[in-house]
């Protein structure tokens, strides 16, 4: 059957692959079936993946829009490109880059050819050496981190054993959006007992498809193993696609121990819907920090399933909203084993009208006895024209428990202020430096550049700020 | 060099009220001055508007520092012209360590001419790291203590420290300390006697401010006064410290009993804060 080029024909399309011409597909807004056959298509997926993208595409039209969380009205589905080829994105000039974008390059110290990649002015990143060399280390420890995409050709049945066990596609309406079109995202199996003793970051993969709207994440650590993720980067990311929605799936198997940590700075048209959820089996840790900068709005619960005794969770979490911005995001934790422990410290700030918003859920089911949960919150509003809301829920069904909750909401306080300055300091120091002090307890775990991006970060935000 | 600072007839109040009803003081450098009084008299009235706390205002009067009109300058520009308050109750900054809180305050001092950059140039590590770790072992004062954060959970006598610490990195000229209720902690009352006296040159001029006579046996003061209804009743040399020693505030009171009046009438009707 021919196959005319210069207009590809759908309805011949998923036979055509198999042959050895190389189809030509053409990037196009809006979603369908057919858009996820060509997805499948390209990626040359087994056929129980194209299945389930197609399941999850009927459920993501069937399930209602969300009656709660921030606004999602201005969001047009049909003006999506829900899959675009690394060489059809569209090259931008350097000129149309907004200046406060590469204002925050240039303060943070950027090299060049990274600006032009993170704004969309180049297609490709070339990491690879740094990629490739580490590949070869983690080759020997028997640790596998590589594409999700490329797991599910190289491993498909580790792939199949866990890939939805975590976020079925029926969770929520963009767990299921996510399952119909995801490409991307970081695949990592760590065999027992094995400790990977630095931190494995997305950054090293760099590329356009990493970057992608529908990231898929898939982290298994074996028992006894260890890992620490690193996702996103401080630099801001400039894309035109206006929405990405992500889900990161982790499995701690028993005594294992994991940290994901994300600093997220997505440029101010982003509308950034994730689901993040662990399960954490007997005796396992899970650590979720999780720092949200930029975006137009962000919704984002990570979330610890302790399933296994004496199994623990952790989530820090900050939000800093400026002008513009909602930040709607918090934790999950849910007991259901006995003896099981949980942490959540949230931290946020709103400045300029900004609105940051702490949504959180306690659960501890019937017979989980003996657990402990701690939960603070604390908020930081920086002027009247701010915002900040705290929506804790707590569900408790076993009577053997203790629960400690505190929520606070302070302003800087004329005095600290006052204290500071009177050392020398000016007014705008003085605030970045309260402001610094408030979220150190998160920048304390991140990786030391991550921490000396994210201070300078927090100046920059805080800068022009005081009248 | 010679520095001074000169307070004339400044009348200063907080919530509409007055307190501070005329104060006239010089203080140069190389001079220990001591202003005692009363609970109420307006002592730390006094130590927060020198050093322009914004809830206290100046209806009228003069403070200069070698000429130049403070009372326009913001806190942090009056410490950059070499003014020092060590406060009573040190505010606690949580999440900053003393470290990096010292190393932007000594930078901002001394960055003085560069008001240009929106960002303050910091003083290079290994620099500010050798200055520090030399100050705080003269001070007696454990490397430890630079990774704390600000004030926060410390002790009576470690805010002291930190108070202490802080004047010696400034390198102040004129240095006030607040001392209005040390007389009550005895370790408080030794360490910042102690230390001051170790840094008190031929330059820093320094005014303390104090209820009890005792903190003087450590800091002996070259002249003292007195402070009544918020302005200076008498002014003397050392002996006057050791007569209201002897003899209390009630014979003080009773000599200028108009200007005492005043001060209960107002203490009584308002109570304002740390008066």
């Amino acid at each position: 059957m021919a196959i005319n080029k210069a207009q590809p024909d759908i309805g011949n399309y998923k036979y055509g692959f198999s042959d050895d011409i190389k189809p030509v597909y053409k990037s196009q807004k809006g979603l369908s079936e057919k858009v996820i056959h060509q997805l499948s298509d390209i990626k040359n997926e087994p056929d129980w993946m194209r299945q389930y993208r197609l399941e999850a595409y009927q459920i993501f039209k069937d399930k209602p829009d969300l009656d709660w969380g921030g606004d999602l009205s201005q969001l047009d589905y049909d003006d999506i490109y829900y899959y675009v080829k690394a060489s059809d994105r569209e090259e931008r000039s350097w000129d149309d880059v907004p200046d406060d974008i590469k204002n925050t390059f240039d303060r943070l110290g950027i090299p060049e050819a990274e600006q032009k990649f993170l704004s969309g002015v180049g297609a490709q990143y070339d990491s690879e050496v740094v990629y490739h060399s580490i590949e070869e280390e983690l080759d020997k420890i028997g640790v596998i981190f590589m594409s999700t995409d490329q797991a599910l050709q190289e491993h498909p049945d580790l792939f199949r054993e866990y890939f939805g066990t975590v976020i079925p596609s029926a969770d929520n309406k963009f767990a299921a959006l996510n399952s119909a079109v995801w490409s991307g995202g970081s695949f990592i199996y760590v065999p027992p007992g094995v400790k990977v003793s630095y931190p494995l970051q997305a950054y090293f993969r760099i590329n356009t498809e990493n970057m992608g709207q529908f990231e898929r994440t898939l982290i298994i650590a074996d028992e006894g193993a260890e890992v620490h993720y690193v996702e996103g980067c401080t630099a801001p990311i400039y894309t035109s696609e206006s929405l990405h929605s992500a889900v990161v799936e982790i499995i701690c198997k028993p005594k294992s121990r994991v940290r994901y940590t994300t600093i997220q700075n997505w440029a101010n048209n982003i509308y950034n819907l994730v689901t993040k959820r662990a399960m954490a089996h007997e005796d396992a840790t899970m650590e979720w920090v999780d720092g949200n900068l930029g975006s137009k709005l962000t919704m984002k619960y990570p979330s610890v399933y302790m399933v296994g005794e004496r199994a623990h969770g952790e989530i820090l979490s900050i939000a800093f909203a400026s002008q513009g911005q909602h930040q709607d995001a918090g934790g999950k934790v849910v007991h259901l084993a006995p003896n099981t422990t949980s942490k959540i410290t949230s931290k946020s700030i709103s400045k300029d009208g900004g609105r940051a918003t702490y949504r959180g859920l306690l659960k501890v089911g019937s017979g989980a006895a003996n657990c402990k949960s701690n939960v603070v919150c604390d908020a930081l509003i920086l002027d009247s024209e701010s915002q900040s809301d705290t929506y804790p829920y707590i569900e408790i069904d076993e009577q053997d428990v203790t629960i400690e909750h505190e929520a606070r909401v302070s302003k800087i306080g004329e005095e600290q202020l006052f204290y500071l300055m009177s050392r020398g300091i000016s007014e705008e120091d003085a605030s970045t430096m309260i402001v610094n002090g408030f979220i150190e307890p998160l920048v304390k775990e991140l990786p030391m550049e991550y921490a000396v991006e994210m201070n300078r970060l927090i100046q920059l935000q805080m800068e022009g700020s005081v009248g | 060099m010679q520095h001074q600072l000169t307070i004339n007839n400044l009348h200063a109040g907080v919530n509409g009220e007055e307190i501070l009803t005329g104060v006239d003081l010089t203080i140069r450098s190389g001079e220990i001055h001591a202003m005692m009084g009363p609970n109420g008299s307006g002592k730390s009235t006094l130590a927060n508007t020198l050093m322009g706390h914004p809830s206290y205002k100046v209806t009228s009067g003069a403070v200069t520092f070698d000429g130049q009109d403070l009372i326009e300058l913001e806190a942090d520009e009056r410490a950059k012209m070499g003014l020092f308050l060590a406060f009573q109750y040190p505010m606690a900054i949580p999440g900053v360590t003393m470290a990096n809180f010292l190393r932007l305050a000594v930078s901002s001092v001394r960055n003085n001419g560069t008001s240009d950059s929106t960002t303050t140039s910091l003083i290079p590590m290994r620099e500010f790291r050798q200055e520090l770790r030399q100050k705080m072992k003269k001070l007696g004062i454990d490397e430890a203590f630079a990774r704390r954060y600000l004030n926060d959970g410390f002790s009576g006598g470690e805010k002291k420290r930190a108070e202490i610490l802080q004047l010696a990195m400034l390198e102040p000229k004129i240095a006030i300390l607040d001392e209005t209720d040390s007389g009550l902690d005895i370790d408080a009352v030794r360490i910042v006697g102690e230390s001051v006296n170790q840094l008190i040159g031929s330059d820093l001029g320094v005014l303390v401010i104090t209820h009890y006579p005792r903190l003087l046996s450590y800091i002996k003061p070259d002249h003292v006064h007195i402070i009544l209804g918020g302005r200076v009743v008498e002014s003397g040399g050392w002996e006057l410290a050791e007569q209201l020693e002897a003899e209390g505030y009630d014979a003080i009171r009773e000599k200028y009993k108009e200007v005492d009046l005043d001060t209960k009438e107002q203490y009584t009707n308002t109570v304002p804060a740390n008066v």
